[in-house]
């Protein structure tokens, strides 16, 4: 019984760092961009754009929220 | 009859030899970053799986619903990639493209511990299984329809041998690049595959087909300099706030 626990706490902490990892605002927004592609495409609006876009604005936003990590003053 | 066999041939050696690009990629990607033993464990795995999946399925293979997985795993790559292209961009713009040794500061990017690196095992798994699917849909579809089931599995499987024995004979070489700008390129490469499968995977049509994944890598390239460049502005100009933990992740 310890074990199968032991197991089931490893499984989703793996799981909590692979897919929340150290910013939980880059699987958020992505998921957030993949609905947003889903609901423009079942409206038939061209929908390839939102993830690359996505990409771009969340990369830039996390790379500055390590920044004010480190000076939460700033 | 010979020109048939031979179309058929080169037909699915030159589609499936895309897919195997993708496959190897990811896998030497992974493995020169994350450590070989777990990423080598995950695409044998992928292939076990792969090999049941053909056997059992055989023509009907095709009739496994491919949107789904491409959403799935495309969304998890993306998810993961983006997160270490970050990290690549950090580590870049503080340190330049130093650190041909793996210091303490990454240490514990390379798997250490005894036991498996799941993260290693989960891409290429996931990596091989969804490229290798492909490759098999690939040649029931072409050898199914023209009549040449045979020439299109030598096809399938030459690109196959090809693809892997190239991606071997790079290996010396991926070991020489430098690990912070090695996490970078494969980052890009990650969040790159995850948005075109994710976004096929939800039924939407790239413009230009697989040369989307082309243009994609250029976007994601350029704002990752972009990042960088202004990252290193600031610490030259002394006001730079880089995360030093973040660095050191």
């Amino acid at each position: 019984m310890m074990r199968v626990m032991s197991w089931l706490v490893g499984f989703s902490r793996f799981w909590y760092r692979f897919i929340i990892g150290d910013d939980w605002t880059v699987a958020a927004s992505l998921a957030l961009g993949l609905v947003v592609t889903a609901l423009l495409n079942a409206a038939h609006f061209p929908a390839w754009w939102v993830i690359p876009l996505i990409v771009v604005v969340t990369l830039r936003v996390s790379v500055q929220r390590s920044q004010r990590r480190r000076t939460p003053s700033a | 009859m010979t020109t048939g066999i031979v179309t058929v041939l080169i037909t699915t050696f030159l589609a499936s030899a895309v897919e195997a690009i993708e496959m190897v990629t990811i896998v030497v990607g992974v493995g020169a970053t994350r450590g070989w033993r777990s990423t080598l464990l995950g695409a044998a795995a992928g292939f076990v799986v792969l090999a049941v999946l053909v056997a059992g399925f055989g023509l009907a293979l095709s009739a496994i619903p491919i949107a789904p997985l491409r959403l799935v795993i495309g969304a998890l790559l993306l998810i993961f990639g983006l997160q270490w292209l970050r990290k690549g961009v950090v580590r870049v713009a503080a340190r330049g493209f130093a650190g041909m040794q793996i210091d303490t500061q990454e240490a514990d990017d390379v798997w250490t511990g005894t036991g498996v690196d799941w993260t290693a095992f989960v891409l290429a798994f996931k990596g091989v299984l969804l490229e290798g699917l492909e490759v098999a849909f690939i040649v029931v579809s072409v050898g199914a329809t023209a009549g040449q089931l045979g020439a299109a599995v030598t096809g399938g499987g030459a690109a196959l041998l090809v693809v892997g024995a190239l991606g071997v004979a790079l290996l010396r070489y991926v070991a020489r690049i430098p690990r912070s700008f090695l996490q970078l390129v494969v980052g890009l490469l990650l969040t790159t595959f995850g948005s075109f499968w994710a976004t096929e995977g939800l039924g939407v049509s790239w413009p230009g087909g697989d040369g989307a994944i082309l243009g994609l890598l250029a976007v994601y390239l350029l704002t990752a300099a972009i990042n960088i460049a202004i990252e290193r502005r600031g610490a030259h100009r002394g006001k730079s706030t880089l995360n030093l933990t973040e660095v050191a992740r």
